[in-house]
């Protein structure tokens, strides 16, 4: 089995490139550049050296000694929370604005969830004194407003996306919608592993950073490079594509993905894709996709603003089908739970969205010698409202 | 038809304003002398429209409109309207409906193509041309200023009835008027001597705009105007939109 894309920008059935005509010019250039540029040297050179001095990497992976008692397991954390702009969003951001650079683009537009993805974007804009629009669902500007302030303090432009559900699948609508308005000038950072080829596999490569430092990592503290799990939480699954990527074929590391289940996966209020969703067409890319009988693409949900997507990258989407991945869904209660957990065992107060993927030891129980590797994808401080209403703090 | 008449089309959303306007809104616009008519089947996320449309959709899917109820309000179409009739929406509510039955249903209504602005060309040609060819349906595509000459080509041989050339970068309903952009852009066009005549759509919402994208091209699509229209007056006010354009 192949987990690569293919030179058509499928991951077996999932993927390829399925847009409007005004949005092929720009996704033909950066699909005709982008492997080229990524391979040149001057260009790894400029993004190793930012990811090293400017977001601090590598990141630590850190040995949960409690976590590991408490589960009778041995638990390590990848600690892309301590990255600057606080999660793993970064890494994407900063290579895409290197890409747009060198595609000599001088407008930048983003979508965003929680707010990471558009902070993240709107650091490197500021780093590169870049234009810089971000859309973000009017719900969640509401959630996460100090996101959406250092957002503006950092010089971007928060507009809000006021159609459909008014969360990330409708920010990602405008911000289409804005790159066929603008299709010479602007490039339009994704922020997860979706949207058309080469989108998933170029955030996918950017992210891929995660595993190849797990692999020395591991190395230097287990004496092997291959852990026996790697588990990450799902949204569109930029985490999770980073945390995966040099670990898909090796046969002997299980891939592991957490999903938001949202109040249950058969409440009508979830966002756990795999269990619900079917192949469909969303923002220009084939995959597992929440729909109605008819093709209308449903309003999902979940407590974490980065996991409420309808949508899977297809990356993902053909870990599932091939059996590759093994997924799970938590609930907003199991996942909230599991983030206070990490919080009074270890010292680490996660982001809602990572909290999912601590919630996997209410699903799966691992063996004593197992080394089970844990993508913590960002810290909780834009969470501390929901976390004080949670728990009554 | 004369050599030189140049074709108005209409675009309107199914379900809207009303579910069960669909087959008054067709009829009428045959009777008011339109040429060509593009029924909308709404979709949740229209990527490439503007507000105007968007809503519309919105409306529409609330009402309750849905792929085979459409199919239901258009089976006897045939019977009184006879200008050509286009079905234009996304492609994820064909993919569920299965791409073969649609296209039988299509023929079977006496549907005579389809715009599909995200099932792009390659995919059209790698794994759908054969279907649609089947059920006797013409697929059309669109083209922007944008669009490269050799791209255009490309087009031009899979196209079959006519191409949809975006007057602008933009999505539908945003921009009227057109300036020097357009003016080149049409010229281009025009010098390449395609097989297939050109339709021109967004931006044209009144005569001058009808008749600036009409210079050299075969016809204008108009939508948003349209949507507009219907918003701010009733369904039977048709022919007056209509005689206010040509």
């Amino acid at each position: 089995m192949n987990y690569n894309v293919n030179e058509k920008g499928y991951y077996g059935e999932f993927g390829g490139a399925y847009i409007p005509e005004m949005l092929y010019p720009n996704v033909e250039e950066l699909r005709q550049n982008y492997l080229k540029v990524m391979a040149e040297p001057e260009f790894k050179k400029e993004f190793d050296q930012l990811l090293k001095d400017y977001v601090g990497r590598p990141s630590p992976l850190y040995f949960a000694k409690r976590l590991s008692e408490k589960y009778n397991t041995k638990v390590y954390l990848k600690r892309e929370d301590l990255n600057h702009t606080g999660a793993h969003k970064v890494n994407n951001t900063i290579g895409q604005i290197l890409m747009a650079k060198r595609l000599k683009k001088t407008r930048i537009i983003a979508e965003t969830g929680a707010g990471q993805h558009g902070v993240a974007t709107a650091t490197v804009c500021a780093l590169m004194g870049m234009q810089c629009v971000v859309y973000m669902g009017e719900i969640d500007i509401a959630r996460q407003a100090p996101n959406v302030a250092r957002m503006k303090m950092l010089g971007a432009e928060v507009r809000p996306a006021l159609s459909g559900s008014r969360t990330l699948k409708d920010a990602t609508n405008e911000a289409i919608r804005d790159w066929i308005n603008n299709p010479v000038d602007t490039h339009y950072i994704i922020g997860s592993a979706i949207g058309p080829h080469p989108y998933p596999d170029m955030v996918t490569r950017f992210q891929s950073i995660i595993s190849e430092e797990i692999k020395w990592q591991l190395k230097e503290k287990e004496g092997r490079e291959n852990p026996d799990y790697v588990v990450a939480c799902i949204g569109g699954g930029s985490n999770a594509a980073g945390t995966y990527f040099h670990f898909l074929d090796k046969k002997e590391v299980g891939i592991i993905a957490v999903e938001a289940a949202g109040k249950g996966v058969d409440s009508g209020e979830s966002a756990a894709t795999s269990a619900l969703g079917k192949e469909g067409v969303i923002h220009g890319c084939k995959t597992l996709l929440m729909q109605t009988k008819d093709g209308q693409i449903t309003e999902p949900y979940s407590i974490s603003a980065g996991l409420d997507y309808p949508g899977v990258g297809p990356l993902h989407a053909h870990l599932y089908k091939s059996g590759r991945g093994e997924f799970y869904s938590a609930t907003d209660d199991e996942a909230m739970n599991s983030g206070l957990e990490l919080t009074k065992l270890e010292g680490i107060i996660p982001a809602i969205e990572s909290s999912h993927a601590l919630a996997v030891f209410k699903h799966k129980t691992f063996k004593p010698d197992d080394v089970v590797v844990i993508s913590l994808s960002g810290r909780g401080d834009k969470d501390l409202d929901n976390y004080i209403k949670y728990f009554n703090l | 038809m004369q050599e030189d008449k140049k074709l108005l089309s209409i675009y309107f959303t199914a379900g809207y304003p009303s579910l069960n306007d669909t087959v008054k809104i067709i009829q009428d616009l045959e009777s008011s002398g339109i040429d060509m008519i593009e029924i909308g089947l709404p979709f949740s996320d229209p990527l490439a429209d503007g507000p105007t449309i968007q809503n519309s959709s919105t409306a529409a899917l609330k009402n309750g409109m849905t792929t085979n109820l459409l199919f239901e309000q258009l089976k006897d179409i045939r019977k009184t309207v006879s200008i050509p009739l286009i079905l234009m929406g996304y492609f994820n509510p064909m993919l569920q409906y299965g791409v073969e039955a649609f296209c039988a249903k299509c023929q079977e209504i006496g549907i005579d193509g389809l715009i599909l602005p995200d099932l792009p060309l390659a995919v059209y040609q790698d794994e759908y041309e054969t279907i649609f060819k089947k059920y006797d349906l013409k697929n059309v595509f669109l083209i922007t200023p944008q669009t490269s000459d050799e791209r255009i080509k490309q087009i031009d041989d899979a196209s079959n009835a006519f191409i949809y050339m975006v007057s602008s970068a933009s999505v539908t309903g945003s921009k009227s008027g057109f300036g020097n952009v357009q003016e080149q852009y049409f010229d281009r066009i025009a010098g390449m001597n395609l097989n297939n005549p050109q339709i021109v759509g967004f931006g044209i919402n009144n005569a001058d705009t009808f008749n600036q994208a009409t210079k050299n091209a075969k016809g204008a699509i108009i939508g948003s105007a349209f949507i507009k229209h219907l918003t701010e007056n009733d369904v039977n006010t048709i022919s007056e939109f209509v005689s206010e354009i040509r």
